[in-house]
């Protein structure tokens, strides 16, 4: 280890190397930056959501008689706006003209996250008339807006049922919050577990598991 | 230790005090001479060399008025947009500080965008500038991070929903992707938490981080010695009795008198913006940001403000259609490179391993990753760039004519996706948006090959010089 030796005051000529030193040297720069280490993990832990956030989340009940054809109606869970919507006949049948142009008409994609089993259908509803819906862009987390009425305006295509236009990035969903093809957006919109009490009380957040 | 200096006898009270500090903080001393009497700049610094020093005035202005907003400011969810409105209406001259502040941001990009263009055409990230120009990257990223966390300060719609959209990227990371941007919020959605640890970042992580990387910027500049416009190196041809570079002139009092100028006409227009236009037609101040943040509603329009919509741009071409045509460039790269690469043996069939590989990940994620993955690509393909540029000279002005040209149309392309970020989106604006992020990507990754194309001209010994 020659090479080490120089004429600096730390390595006069001459000087060899004790290999031994070296040795705990090194295991104590070891153990000093396993020690550094494991002190960044209660630091990076404050970073994850604290007890109280968790805590936060509980069902939330809605009223939805007064819910006109037509009407959507937004209330917060978690933080997210839930959209009722509660869909004209005719908005209800035009459901099955879209799914020759959307991307998971069926969906298929991440069900167990999207899509609870009851709403596992052309409405992804529980009642075909009610759909409920997080209001929140499965692309970047925008809230998509209301484009009910039909046929063509701007950013949307000629043949519009009516659904929703995202307004961060131009991502469109049809009126059951499936997304269609070709958009930023790479899923539906979730579904959130919902149940209804009564036919005029609707439960988000907590649904009955079979 | 340096030896101890004595102050001629009979001298006056000043040059005894600096002979005091001399003795005891050398330091200071030397850094002056190093940093500013004794820095040699090439003497022929054009218009385009303003932006530097300008950059660190900004910089000042943004760290003096920010510790004035702190003092008002209320970093809490329910607090924070009624403590910016205080600060705008009851807080003497408030508003001045914080339209200082804000107008502070839009200006510090735009010094900073000159500067990384004039680096650009002169060649001042080459050989041996490569860390200059890494170190200025890195400031451009610390920036961005500044900026986009300040932007949710005020706790508006637009900065609401902006760093949703901004922290939802992370969520597109496949397999830690929603854990990430669920530990970048602290919460399930943006929330207080969000808001408390972004304050932090903004007044005091980021701020440090990028001190740092200024000092580093500089002092690696200083190490090397200042690019100028012929790209020539004046330390080449030095004075044989003092070995002062002939085409030098200190930087103090030459260039520091110099910027003073440049200052003085950049405080004009930067007073002007805040006294007569501090919210820019929207674009400094975005309108939507008046209201205070919903978390049920997103506005109708949203975009990032002007700085950032270029890189946006190419975050929204990102479709399942661009990710196509990737694959057909993976495929034909791929192809090229097996027939042209040169390599050996089984090496030879690695670049179609690769592109096959490259390929059946670009076909296997979600367009929304590959979407974040230009985003972030776009900025961090500038640290490349020492590497990328092949080309026997620096200067522009002496690479071959069509190459002004060239750097004509990048120009107006990223011109033209700042426009497209800003606007809503359309079927055309993606078109173009996309064809101008195939662009910008060709322009550094290609330039391996188009930079050394062309006839290049002869480089002259000394500097092009004209005085006064």
């Amino acid at each position: 280890m020659s090479d080490a030796a120089g004429d600096s005051p730390a390595f006069p000529s001459g000087a060899t190397v004790d290999s031994g030193r070296r040795t705990w040297l090194a295991i104590t720069c070891g153990a000093g930056a396993l020690g550094g280490a494991a002190v960044a993990v209660p630091f990076v832990s404050t970073f994850a959501p604290s007890e109280r956030a968790r805590a936060a989340g509980a069902p939330v009940q809605v009223d939805i008689s007064a819910i006109k054809p037509g009407e959507k109606l937004t209330v917060e869970w978690r933080g997210k706006p839930v959209w009722i919507i509660r869909r004209t006949p005719e908005q209800v049948a035009a459901l099955t003209k879209n799914d020759k142009d959307l991307a998971d008409p069926k969906s298929e994609r991440k069900p167990a996250d999207l899509t609870p089993v009851y709403a596992r259908n052309e409405g992804r509803s529980i009642k075909p008339e009610f759909f409920v819906g997080v209001g929140i862009c499965s692309h970047l987390g925008c809230s998509p807006s209301d484009r009910f009425t039909t046929g063509a305006q701007p950013s949307l295509p000629d043949d519009w049922n009516g659904g929703f236009l995202c307004p961060c990035h131009g991502s469109t969903f049809d009126l059951a919050g499936r997304v269609y093809k070709n958009k930023p957006a790479p899923d539906n919109l979730e579904v959130p577990p919902h149940m209804y009490v009564s036919d005029a009380v609707l439960v988000i957040g907590e649904d009955k598991k079979a | 230790m340096a030896e101890f200096k004595e102050a001629p006898a009979g001298a006056g009270t000043l040059v005894q005090a600096s002979t005091w500090l001399e003795n005891r903080f050398p330091t200071a001393f030397d850094a002056y001479k190093v940093h500013m009497s004794e820095y040699y700049a090439p003497k022929n610094f054009n218009f385009w060399y303003f932006f530097g020093a300008l950059a660190l005035l900004v910089l000042v202005i943004q760290i003096v008025t920010g510790i004035f907003l702190v003092m008002h400011y209320k970093p809490d969810a329910n607090l924070a947009f009624a403590s910016v409105e205080y600060i705008m209406r009851d807080v003497p001259w408030g508003w001045l500080v914080r339209y200082m502040h804000s107008t502070g941001a839009s200006a510090f990009f735009v010094v900073v965008y000159l500067h990384m263009f004039r680096g650009l055409i002169y060649g001042s990230y080459k050989k041996p500038r490569e860390l200059v120009w890494i170190f200025g990257c890195a400031i451009f990223l610390a920036l961005m991070a500044e900026a986009f966390m300040g932007y949710l300060l005020p706790w508006g719609q637009m900065s609401y929903w902006g760093a949703q959209v901004i922290i939802n990227l992370f969520a597109a990371i496949p397999f830690v992707g929603p854990d990430l941007s669920l530990l970048i919020r602290g919460d399930y959605v943006v929330g207080d938490a969000t808001l408390n640890r972004f304050f932090s970042f903004h007044v005091i992580a980021v701020p440090l981080v990028l001190l740092g990387l200024v000092v580093a910027h500089l002092l690696s500049l200083h190490d090397v010695g200042s690019n100028n416009p012929d790209g020539i190196e004046i330390k080449a041809k030095r004075d044989p009795k003092t070995g002062i570079p002939l085409d030098g002139i200190p930087f103090h009092p030459y260039y520091s008198v110099h910027d003073v100028m440049g200052v003085s006409v950049f405080l004009m227009i930067f007073t002007a913006v805040i006294f007569f236009a501090p919210e820019m037609g929207g674009y400094f101040l975005e309108f939507n940001n008046f209201i205070p943040a919903d978390p049920l509603k997103t506005p109708l329009h949203i975009a990032p403000v002007w700085y950032f919509t270029p890189y946006y741009s190419m975050l929204r071409a990102v479709t399942d259609d661009m990710v196509n045509v990737f694959v057909g460039l993976t495929a034909v790269a791929g192809v090229l490179a097996f027939l042209k690469g040169g390599f050996k043996g089984l090496w030879k069939f690695a670049p179609l391993v690769g592109a096959l590989v490259l390929a059946v990940m670009l076909k296997s994620f979600d367009a929304k990753f590959w979407g974040v993955v230009v985003m972030g690509g776009a900025v961090m393909i500038l640290f490349g760039l020492p590497w990328f540029d092949k080309s026997p000279v620096r200067s522009i002005r002496y690479r071959p004519s069509w190459n002004k040209i060239l750097y004509g149309v990048f120009v107006v392309v990223f011109a033209v996706l700042g426009y497209l970020g800003i606007q809503p989106p359309t079927v055309v604006g993606t078109l173009m948006s996309q064809a101008g992020t195939l662009f910008y990507f060709g322009f550094f990754l290609l330039m391996p090959w188009w930079s050394t194309w062309g006839e290049f001209k002869p480089v002259p010994d000394r500097v092009t010089f004209h005085a006064h």
